[in-house]
Formats: structure tokens, sequence, C-alpha cells
């Protein structure tokens, strides 16, 4: 099955769990590609923010953005589920191709596209409910009222995020009350529980200790499994350990993409080389 | 070396006089609190306590010879106005029997007095009208005709049954008249709004007879009732209870009259304690008597706790509303700073301007077209043209509603912008994350708000004064009465009532004790208020656990 035959304005109510069982629940070798960045500028008023970026990602791979504070690279993984649209002042111009479709579509639903592609944030941000509703969140908002339907996705979601044996006796409980750890940790469940083709993850390790930095990393290796993953990161061994692509972001230009062993071995930019053995950044 | 440690420790020593001196500012106002409290309390529970009753000898100057006065002795003092001769203090004594006397209290020089006994046999009678009388008991007159003498054995028994007789009978009259005859009128008044849009329509003659036969039914029952009443009246002078005063003459009270009595001087502690705890659940369950001096003041509390839930109630959707605009939708700009400048100064407007626009905006205009529309029968009478707990409820509620948008805003902008974030990326829209996510974060904060706008509109009195408050409702605004819940009605309240005993009342040394009983009821009622929205706020704040404020 392609990713291109995804009919987007079906019932969503209905079919959200049909989706998660026939859509990913077996590893296809081959990987097209999913989201496409075509001649993508990016200004905040009169600031010029990203230049021209051209990008493949493809399906049920970990994509590492990377580069210095301020190049980019957050702005570009903030479009690919349009929250900068929050942001006064902004315009854009190119394209970004989600299976083959703009985003910035006239018709695209902002709500169905975010459903779509899910986000976690550098700082935790668990909403001040108890876990359960944390995780249901989504699921409310779409207006899913099948009480069983919603503990069935919750419990998923948790076990994907390698969360459920922690907080399944538990899940009434505060989710404030958590570790920082199983806050993000609870979030991609969040994520997850909606049902999206893509995880955007912005620095999603930098308020952790190494220890659940390293879950969450293998989190990410079993997510990858199913979910196109977009994962901006400032942690160089980690873009190394955890991502199939890498792209080289400075000053709001793509200075190389590639898979990732090419760009942390035999970069073909010289400042890509210099950006990652540490001569600056 | 030691000159570094000396240099070193300066700044602390400097620095412990500045601990000490804004500690200062914190323990005057601590203190100023204190004070204010302890002598609220002092003789707020003053009131309720019996005191003993003196009986004084008065020395042979100014004609009277060897008078005598009995009363309780209020307090000792240095008189104003200087003496000719001799000490200059003074003692007041309340010495009740108004009916008898022509005051309450009296002054007597200290340099008169002769000697100063409390006599066993003083008892202090509780009337419904005319305060206490004080006297020693001489016999009871029953209505079988017969005496029992103060002495045998049957009279404080009968003293006792006789006073809970009367209570009942009380009771009993107040059924009668207050709920099943007010009832009657209240259908009388309906027939006559009835009759009045009939004859405008069909002509007066018409009119009279179609509700002819309704009318003479409900009159046949309200003679009957009105009979009943009588005839329970009757029996309130029936039996009499007769005291010798201290200038000798007799006082002859009926029992109907009587709510209590005890031996002021013989009773213990324990019944003096007795007596303070059943004086103050009376004051606070009891109706007011005697242009407000006496009784209690439950109509009072109802009304202040009425018009402040009212005034939660208009409040709070208000002021949430408005905030959530300014803060989430509002383009920040000029103007809206503008607004929120303006907000904040509305805040400080004296509270009597918004009585004035409550008068004109609410009562005349508001209530006015209301009565016009829909009251038009009763006009000229106004129904909500007039105050009532509806337009004073409002009035404070647009008094209010700038600490409430204050409040809420301070809130909503602690609500971090990654959790907002992290509600739209799950498919929210911006409505759906402000109503699922930024309003329960930010609940104890608005509640904070709401305690603030509580108490200050549960205190305040001048803008009520306008708007709808009285000195004696004679309705409560929610009763047994359909449609039950009385929003035009006007209503009694507490800062109002303080206000009222002080410094409107005929006789202001009798209404003195009852202001600060007042004063301290009215401080509880805030502190209640205040508790319960404090408790509903920790409620939350433990549900989420949430740092903030």
């Amino acid at each position: 099955m392609t990713e291109i035959d995804r009919p987007t304005h079906m019932d969503i109510k209905t079919t959200v769990k049909n989706e998660r069982e026939t859509s990913r629940d077996h590893h296809e070798p081959y990987n097209p590609t999913f989201i496409q960045v075509r001649g993508f500028d990016f200004y905040y008023d009169k600031m010029h923010a990203l230049h021209g970026i051209d990008l493949d990602m493809k399906e049920r791979h970990v994509t590492a953005l990377i580069g210095p504070s301020g190049c980019g690279k957050s702005t570009l993984l903030r479009t690919f589920n349009r929250m900068n649209d929050l942001i006064p002042g902004v315009r854009t111009s190119g394209k970004i191709l989600l299976s083959g479709r703009d985003i910035f579509d006239p018709d695209m639903d902002v709500i169905e596209l975010r459903r779509r592609v899910g986000m976690v944030f550098q700082k935790s941000n668990p909403f001040p409910k108890t876990i359960f509703e944390n995780v249901a969140y989504g699921l409310r908002i779409l207006g899913v009222k099948d009480k069983n339907l919603v503990a069935e996705i919750v419990e998923q979601s948790l076990r994907s995020s390698a969360l459920w044996d922690e907080v399944k006796d538990n899940l009434q409980k505060s989710a404030l009350q958590l570790s920082g750890g199983q806050q993000q940790r609870l979030c991609i469940a969040r994520a997850l529980a909606m049902g999206p083709e893509v995880i955007l993850m912005d620095e999603p390790c930098s308020a952790l200790d190494p220890i659940a930095t390293g879950r969450i990393e293998e989190l990410i290796f079993e997510l990858k499994k199913k979910y196109t993953i977009v994962i901006v990161t400032h942690n160089m061994q980690q873009a190394a350990r955890v991502s199939d692509d890498t792209g080289f972001m400075y000053m709001g230009k793509l200075i190389e993409f590639g898979p990732t062993e090419k760009i942390f071995t035999k970069p073909d930019q010289p400042m890509t080389e210099s950006y990652i053995t540490g001569r600056f950044g | 070396m030691s000159r570094v440690r000396a240099s070193q420790i300066k700044p602390d020593h400097t620095d412990e006089r500045y601990v000490w001196f804004t500690s200062m500012g914190l323990t005057i106002g601590l203190a100023m609190v204190a004070v204010l409290l302890g002598i609220v309390v002092y003789n707020g529970t003053e009131v309720f306590w019996p005191k003993r009753v003196a009986r004084i000898e008065l020395s042979a100057q100014g004609g009277d010879a060897g008078r005598a006065v009995v009363g309780e002795i209020v307090k000792r003092r240095e008189r104003k106005a200087r003496a000719a001769s001799g000490s200059n203090r003074e003692w007041q004594l309340y010495v009740a029997n108004k009916d008898k006397t022509p005051s309450n209290f009296i002054y007597i020089e200290e340099d008169d007095v002769r000697s100063v006994t409390y006599p066993d046999g003083v008892l202090v009678v509780e009337r419904m009208e005319y305060g206490d009388a004080i006297g020693t008991p001489l016999r009871i007159e029953t209505k079988s005709g017969e005496t029992i003498e103060h002495g045998s054995p049957g009279f404080d028994p009968y003293l006792e049954r006789a006073l809970a007789e009367a209570g009942r009978l009380r009771a009993a009259i107040r059924v009668t008249e207050k709920d099943r005859i007010g009832a009657i009128n209240g259908r009388m008044e309906e027939l006559r709004i009835k009759e009045r849009s009939l004859s405008r329509k069909t002509g007066p003659e018409a009119a009279a007879a179609a509700i002819a036969v309704e009318k003479a039914e409900l009159s046949e029952k309200y003679e009957g009732l009105a009979a009943e009443a009588r005839k329970l009246r009757s029996r309130l002078t029936e039996e009499r209870l007769v005291l010798a005063l201290a200038d000798g003459r007799e006082s002859s009270i009926p029992f109907g009259q009587a709510v209590g009595a005890y031996y002021a001087n013989r009773i213990g502690t324990a019944e003096r304690l007795g007596h303070l705890v059943s004086g103050m659940f009376r004051f606070l369950i009891e109706e007011p008597r005697e242009a407000n001096t006496e009784g209690g003041v439950f109509p009072a509390i109802f009304g202040t706790f009425a018009m402040t839930l009212l005034m939660s109630v208009a409040v709070m959707p208000f002021g949430v509303l408005a905030a959530i605009y300014l803060r989430e939708y509002a383009k920040q700009g000029l103007f809206v700073r503008a607004v929120r400048i303006a907000v904040n100064n509305l805040a400080g407007v004296p509270s009597i301007v918004f009585g004035v626009f409550g008068l004109g905006f609410f009562v005349y205009f508001v209530g006015g077209t209301i009565d016009n529309i829909f009251f038009k029968d009763n006009l000229p009478t106004p129904t909500f043209g007039t105050g009532g707990i509806l337009w004073a409820s409002l009035t404070l509620a647009l008094m209010t509603v700038p600490v409430v948008i204050v409040a809420t805003e301070e809130a909503l902008a602690a609500v971090s912008r990654g959790v907002r974030e992290g509600s739209l990326a799950c498919g929210a829209s911006k409505w759906q994350t402000i109503q699922r996510v930024v309003l329960p974060a930010s609940a104890p904060g608005i509640l904070t708000g709401l305690i603030l706008a509580m108490a200050r509109g549960a205190g305040e009195v001048a803008p009520l004064m306008l708007v709808g408050v009285v000195k004696l409702a004679p309705s409560l605004p929610i009763d047994g009465v359909a449609p039950f819940v009385h929003m035009e009605r006007k209503f009694m309240h507490l800062g109002f009532h303080i206000y009222d005993l002080g410094f409107q009342s005929p006789d202001s040394e009798a209404a003195k004790p009852m202001v600060f009983a007042t004063t301290l009821l009215l401080i509880i009622l805030v502190v209640i208020l205040n508790l319960s929205a404090i408790i509903i706020r920790e409620r939350l704040r433990r549900k989420y656990a949430t740092g903030a404020f």
C-alpha cells in the first residue's frame, strides 16, 4: 500500500482505528518519498528566515535536521504542521507536499493536517489533566464518543511510547506529577493517539537527563517502523544514532542533505564537515 | 586580616537594620488588624453575656433622699463637663424598663453612691417591645384568675412553662398572619391586577363581575384566618408576670410579650454561657424588632449572602469572557492597551458613582422598560422599576468586574505557550484550546479574582443604598411563595444594617452593642465566603498540581 491513495476527507471518527491497523502495521522495505519541500522560502515580517529549501523525506525514515542556533531548522520543522501560522506577519512561498498534496493549498484543512502530522516539543508540555485525558485529548477534540475505542487507543498509544507499564495503575493521576522523561513520553503518546503519519520532534531530549534521553532514542527506533519522523537536534551524536538521513542547515539555507552515514563520515561541503567536527556552531 | 573581616561584616549589620525597618511595617499593620478584631469580638460577644444587676443606694443629694436604682453597670468614666466639687466620675447604668422610665440608660455621680449590692431575686425579662424589664418578681396572674406569689414553690416552674408556651403561641401567630394571610394577600393582589387589565379590555363592570366569585371566596377565607389570628392574639395577654421596680412601682408584663427571663445574680457561669450561646443563636435566626435595635439579623444575613452569590454569578462570565477576548483574541496594540488602562481605572472609581449609575441605568431605564412591557397592569406601582436585589447585584457586579478581568488576564498570561501549542498540535482549534486547556489551567487564578471581587462586593454599602437595600424588608428575596426567587424584592444587608443601627437609630446607646455584634457577623460572613472560594481553589490546584500563582 502506498501513501498517495490515502483519502483525506473520509469520516475520521469511524476510521481512526482502521487506518491505524491497515496502513502501518507491517514494515515495508521500500521507502518512497513522503514529504517533498520545493523552493521553500519563509519570512517573519521582513526577515528572510528560510531560503529556497529543497528536501525529500522518506516514509518510515528518521530525518534529522542539525545546525547552529537560529539556522532555521525549528522554523522548517514547525512549517510541516503549519504551527507558524499562529505567528503574525508570517509569509511563505514555494511548496511543501505531504504525500503529494501541498499543505499550503487553500483547501487544506489545518486541523486535519495537524492530526496527520503530530508534534513533540522541546519542553514537555502535558496539559493540566489526568494522564488518561492527556492521551485522549486529540480523540476528544475529534469528538470520538465511543468509550471503549478511546480506552483502547489510549492504552495502545501509551504502550507504543513505552509508558504503559509505568502509569497503567495511575491513569487518573495528574500528568504534571510525572517525571520529566515520563512527561516527554506522555507527549509522544498524545501525538500517537491521533493516528498521525508523521511525527515532528523539536529537540525532544534537550531538557532530559542521559537515561531518559536513551529511552526516548530507543523509542524513536521503535516508532520509525510505523511513522515518518523528523527530528531537530543540537546533539550531533543523537542525530548520528537515531537518524537515517540528515540535513545540515546554516543561516536559513539547507547546506547539505543526505544519508546520515555519509553526512557524518565524508560530507561534500567543507562547512558541514567543520560544523560536525565542532569547529564552529 | 582583621580589617578584611570587619569590612565583610559591615554590610550585614546595615542589612539587619532594614530587616527590622521593613518588618515594622508589617507589625504595625498586623497590630492594627488584631486590635480592630479584638475590639469587635469583645464588644460583639459582650452583648449576649448576661451581666449582674446591681442595686445602688444613692445619698441624700438633689432632693431625692435615699433613692435607689437597679441596673447593670455599663461603665464608669470621667465626666466631660467639670463638676463644681468632689470627684468628676460618673457611672452609666442600664436600668431598662423603657415603658416606665424616660430612658434605658441613666448616669449617676460616683459621689452619690452610698452602697452597691447585688440582690439575689432580681429578674431580667426580655420583651418583644420596650426592651428588657428589670425588677423583683412579685406574682404571676394566671388565666384562671389565680395568683402565684413569688417565693411559693410553684413559681419558678410555672414561669418557665409560661415562657415556653408564649413562644409557641407567637410562632403559631406568625404562621397564621405571615404565611397564610400573606398568601391570601398575594392572591388578592393578583386578582386586583387581573381586574385592572380586564377592565381595560371589557369595561369595569364586566371585570368586577368576572372576578367576583373568586374575590368573595378569598375574602371569606381571609375573614376566617383573621378571626383565628385575633383569637390567638387575645391569648397573648391572658397571663401576666408582675415585677416590683426599684422605685416601688409595679410593672405588669403579659407573657405574650416575654421572650425569656433569668435571675441575673443567681445563675452560675455555666448558665450564663448557655444564655450567651442561645442569645447568639437567636441573633442569627430571628428577625429584627424595635427598629432593628433588638432581635436578630437573619434577613440581613440572608440578603447579604444572596446578593453576594448573585453578584458572583453575574460577574464571573462577564469578567472571564472580557479577559479572554482581551488576552487571547484582541490584536495587542494601542487600543487594547487603552482599554486595559481604562479597566484598571474603573476599579478605582468611587462606589457611590456605581450606585448612581445603577439607579439611573438598571433601575429607571432597564427596570422601567421591563415594567412597561411585562408589568403594565401594576403601574404606577413599580415592579422592577425600583431598587431590588437583582439591580443591587448587577451594580456590584459592574463595580467588581475590573478585579475579575485583571486577575483572569494575569492567570491566562501565566499559561505557558508550550501547553497552548501542544493543544493546537493535537488538532484543536483556538477556542477548543482555550476551553479545554487554558481555562482549566488558569482556574485557580480566576478564582483568586472572584475572591477579591466577593470581598469587595460583600462589604459595600454606599451604592446599595441607592439600588435596593432597605432598613426593614417585609419578606426575603427567596421564600416559599411561587416563583420562590423574587429578584425584584428589596432586601436587607449587614453593612447597611450597621450604618442604620449606629447612626439612624432612635436609641443609639441601646443600639451600640448590636452594631458590634453585626460588624462581627459581617466579618465572619466575608471570611466564610472567602474561605469557601479558597478551598475550591486549593482543590483545583491540587487536582492540576500546577506550580504557578
